[in-house]
C-alpha cells in the first residue's frame, strides 16, 4: 500500500517556524478581511467549511482513514445547537457545547461500529452510516424535515457579544476558527499525532511495535468528528438555518472535494481548498447542475493530475512543509 | 396477506438490483482493486439508453436489453483505458475518489438535460398484465425482473467460478505477474472486466426503467445501499454477493409490511448489526 502523502519531511526547527510564520501571515489577512470590503459572510461560511475541512484532514491526511460520511457530524452539530438555540432558548455557548457534545458522542458511536473495519470499507461504513442519519433527520419530528430548523436566534456570546452584529459574529467565527486550526495543529505534532502518522504509513508495523492501533484510530476520529461538529456548529450562527443539505452524501463528497483540491496532509491545504470551493460555487451559482459537473472534473484532474493539491504542489516545490 | 406478498415481490425486484449491482462491484474490485463509485451513475445510464433507444431510435426492450450493457459497457472500457488504469499501485482510497468524480460529471450532465424528474418508460407488450397465482396477483414484468435477474447473477457466477476465463481471470486477482507470465494479456482482461461489471450495472437499469421511470438521480442512492450490502456481505466471493443481494432485498420488502417508516434505514441499521457481531461480514475474508 502506497502511502496518500509521499514526502513527508521530519519535523524541524525550520520547518516549525515557516508554519508559525504562514499561520500568523493567515490570521493577519483573515482579521483584516472587514476592512478590505469583501463580503464578510461569503468569509464566514468558507471559515466553517476551512474548519470542516481541516477536522477531515487530520483523519485522512494523518491517520489514512478516508470518512465518506463526515457531514454526518456538520448537521447533527448543527441540528441541535439550532435546536438548544431556538427550542430551548439557551445562550449561544451552551448552543455550542449541546452540539459539539452531540457530535463527540456520535463520534464515538460511529467510531465504535467504523474503526472494526480498515480501508476501502471503512469509507462506505461511513457513507452508509452517514445515510442512515439523513433518513433518521428527514422523519424526526424536531428536523422539521425538508423545511429545516429556519430563524436562528443569534443571541450574545457569555452576554456581552452580540451576534447579531456581522462584525462581531466574523471575529467570533474567526476565533473559533483559529482554536480549532491550531488544536489541530498542535495534535499534529505530538507524540499522539507521530503514532497516528505511523500507522498511516505502515500499519502492521505499529502493531508490531505495540501501539493499540485501533485506540489511537477511534481517538483520532471521535477528535476529528468533535471538531466537525464544533464547525456545524459555528455556522448555525452564520446560515441561521440547519438544514437536510448538510447531512446529504454530496456534503460529505464537497468536504473530501475541499481537502483534496488543497493538499491531504498537508496543514494549510484543507483551508485554501474550502476557500476555492466555496469561492467557485459562489460565482458559478447561475450555472445549475454545471456546478456538480465542474466538481467532478476538479476530482478527477485533482487524483490524476495532482494528487499533491495546491498546497501540497507549492510545498513540494519549495521543499517545505506547508 | 396481498399486501404482504406484493411488498415481498417489491423486495425480491429490489434484490434483484442488489445483486446485480454488488455482483459487478465485487468483479471490479478483485480485479482492478477499485470501489467502483460510478456503478449507480452507469446503472441510471444503462436506463437511459434504453429510453433514448425507444424514443429516438424505435428500439424495443428486448434490443436494449442487449444494446444498453454493450453500450454502456465500452463507455465503462473507455473511462478503464483513459483514467482508471493509471491508479495502479496507488493507495486505493484514489480509485474511490476517482470514481466518485467520474459519477458527479455523469449525473451532473443528464441533470442538466433532463432536470430531476423521472421519465417515463412503458412495460414491453409480451410482459404487460398479470397472472393470478391463487394467493396473489403477480404483474408478468415484475416476475420476469426477478427471474431474468437470477439467471443473469448465476450465468456471471458461472462464467467466472467455472469456465476457462474465469480461471485466468481468477489468477489474475490473486497474482497478475504471474498470469503474465503466462503468456495472457492481463491488462486486456482488466479492461474488459471492468466492462463486464459495469454491463451488469447498466443491464439492472434497464430492468428497472419500466419500474422506478427513468432519473438522473436513480443510481445516487441505490449506490449506497449497495455498498452497504456489499459490507455485509463482503466481496471475497461471488454466490456470497449474490445471496446477500436477494436476502436484503427481501428483508427490506418484509420491512416495508411490517414497520415501514424504518425501509429507508433497514438495510444499514442491518450493517451495523453485522459490523458490531461479526467485524469481516458474512463471507469472512477481512479487507
Amino acid at each position: 500500500m502506497s502511502a496518500l502523502t509521499d514526502d513527508t519531511l521530519p519535523m524541524t526547527p525550520r520547518a516549525m517556524r515557516d508554519e508559525m510564520i504562514v499561520f500568523a501571515v493567515m490570521a493577519a489577512l483573515l482579521a483584516a478581511v472587514p476592512f478590505t470590503g469583501i463580503y464578510p459572510f461569503f468569509v464566514m461560511q468558507a471559515l466553517c467549511f476551512a474548519l470542516l475541512a481541516c477536522a477531515f484532514n487530520l483523519l485522512i491526511g494523518y491517520g489514512g482513514l478516508l470518512s465518506f460520511g463526515h457531514a454526518m457530524f456538520l448537521g447533527t452539530a448543527g441540528y441541535c445547537t439550532a435546536h438548544a438555540l431556538k427550542v430551548w432558548a439557551l445562550p449561544p455557548e451552551l448552543g455550542i457545547i449541546v452540539g459539539v457534545a452531540a457530535a463527540a458522542l456520535l463520534g464515538l458511536v460511529t467510531g465504535y461500529i467504523s474503526i472494526k473495519r480498515q480501508g476501502i470499507y471503512f469509507s462506505m461504513i461511513t457513507l452508509a452510516l452517514s445515510q442512515l442519519l439523513y433518513f433518521l433527520y428527514l422523519q424526526a419530528p424536531f428536523t422539521h424535515g425538508e423545511d429545516g430548523i429556519q430563524g436562528i436566534p443569534q443571541g450574545h456570546l457569555f452576554g456581552i457579544f452580540d451576534l447579531s452584529k456581522p462584525l462581531v459574529l466574523y471575529y467570533v467565527v474567526l476565533v473559533g476558527f483559529l482554536a480549532g486550526f491550531l488544536l489541530i495543529y498542535r495534535t499534529i505534532n505530538s507524540p499522539f499525532g507521530e503514532v497516528l502518522k505511523s500507522i498511516r504509513e505502515n500499519e502492521p508495523r505499529a502493531i508490531s511495535l505495540g501501539y493499540k492501533t485501533d485506540q489511537y484510530k477511534m481517538l483520532a476520529y471521535v477528535l476529528s468528528g468533535t471538531l466537525a461538529g464544533f464547525a456545524g456548529s459555528l455556522k448555525v450562527f452564520v446560515a441561521q438555518n440547519a438544514s437536510l443539505t448538510d447531512v446529504h452524501w454530496s456534503m460529505s463528497g464537497e468536504i473530501v472535494l475541499m481537502t483534496l483540491v488543497g493538499g491531504l496532509g498537508t496543514i494549510f491545504g484543507p483551508v485554501v481548498g474550502a476557500f476555492v470551493i466555496i469561492a467557485m460555487q459562489q460565482y458559478l451559482a447561475g450555472f445549475g447542475q454545471w456546478v456538480t459537473v465542474i466538481q467532478g472534473v476538479i476530482f478527477v484532474s485533482c487524483v490524476l493530475l495532482f494528487r499533491r493539491g495546491l498546497v501540497g504542489e507549492l510545498a513540494h516545490l519549495l521543499r517545505r512543509s506547508l | 396477506m396481498q399486501a404482504l406478498y406484493a411488498q415481498l415481490l417489491v423486495g425480491l425486484i429490489n434484490g434483484s438490483f442488489y445483486a446485480l449491482l454488488s455482483l459487478g462491484l465485487a468483479v471490479i474490485f478483485g480485479m482492478l482493486n477499485i470501489i467502483n463509485f460510478a456503478h449507480g451513475a452507469l446503472y441510471m445510464m444503462g436506463a437511459f439508453v434504453a429510453y433514448f433507444l425507444l424514443n429516438l431510435g424505435g428500439i424495443n426492450y428486448w434490443w436494449a436489453l442487449l444494446i444498453a450493457p454493450v453500450v454502456v459497457g465500452v463507455f465503462g472500457m473507455i473511462l478503464e483505458r483513459t483514467m482508471l488504469q493509471w491508479l495502479a499501485g496507488l493507495d486505493h482510497l484514489y480509485g474511490l475518489l476517482l470514481t466518485f468524480g467520474i459519477a458527479l460529471i455523469v449525473q451532473g450532465v443528464f441533470q442538466n438535460y433532463f432536470g430531476s424528474s423521472g421519465l417515463p418508460y412503458s412495460i414491453p407488450d409480451q410482459l404487460k398484465g398479470g397472472v393470478n397465482l391463487g394467493f396473489m396477483f403477480l404483474p408478468v414484468y415484475r416476475g420476469w425482473v426477478v427471474i431474468f435477474s437470477l439467471v443473469v447473477c448465476l450465468a456471471t457466477w458461472f462464467l467466472i467460478e467455472k469456465t476457462q476465463l474465469g480461471a485466468y481471470l481468477r489468477a489474475a486477482t490473486e497474482n497478475p505477474t504471474l498470469v503474465r507470465a503466462f503468456g495472457i494479456n492481463v491488462p486486456r482482461m482488466i479492461t474488459l472486466t471492468y466492462g463486464l461489471g459495469v454491463g451488469l450495472a447498466a443491464l439492472a437499469g434497464v430492468l428497472s426503467a419500466p419500474i422506478n421511470q427513468v432519473r438522473p438521480l436513480m443510481g445516487a442512492d441505490l449506490i449506497i445501499v449497495v455498498f452497504a450490502v456489499v459490507v455485509i456481505g463482503g466481496m471475497g466471493s461471488i454466490m456470497g454477493s449474490i445471496i446477500t443481494g436477494f436476502a436484503l432485498g427481501v428483508i427490506e420488502g418484509l420491512t416495508k409490511y411490517f414497520y415501514p417508516e424504518a425501509s429507508n434505514t433497514v438495510v444499514f441499521v442491518l450493517m451495523v448489526v453485522v459490523l458490531l457481531v461479526k467485524p469481516t461480514g458474512l463471507t469472512g475474508r477481512a479487507a
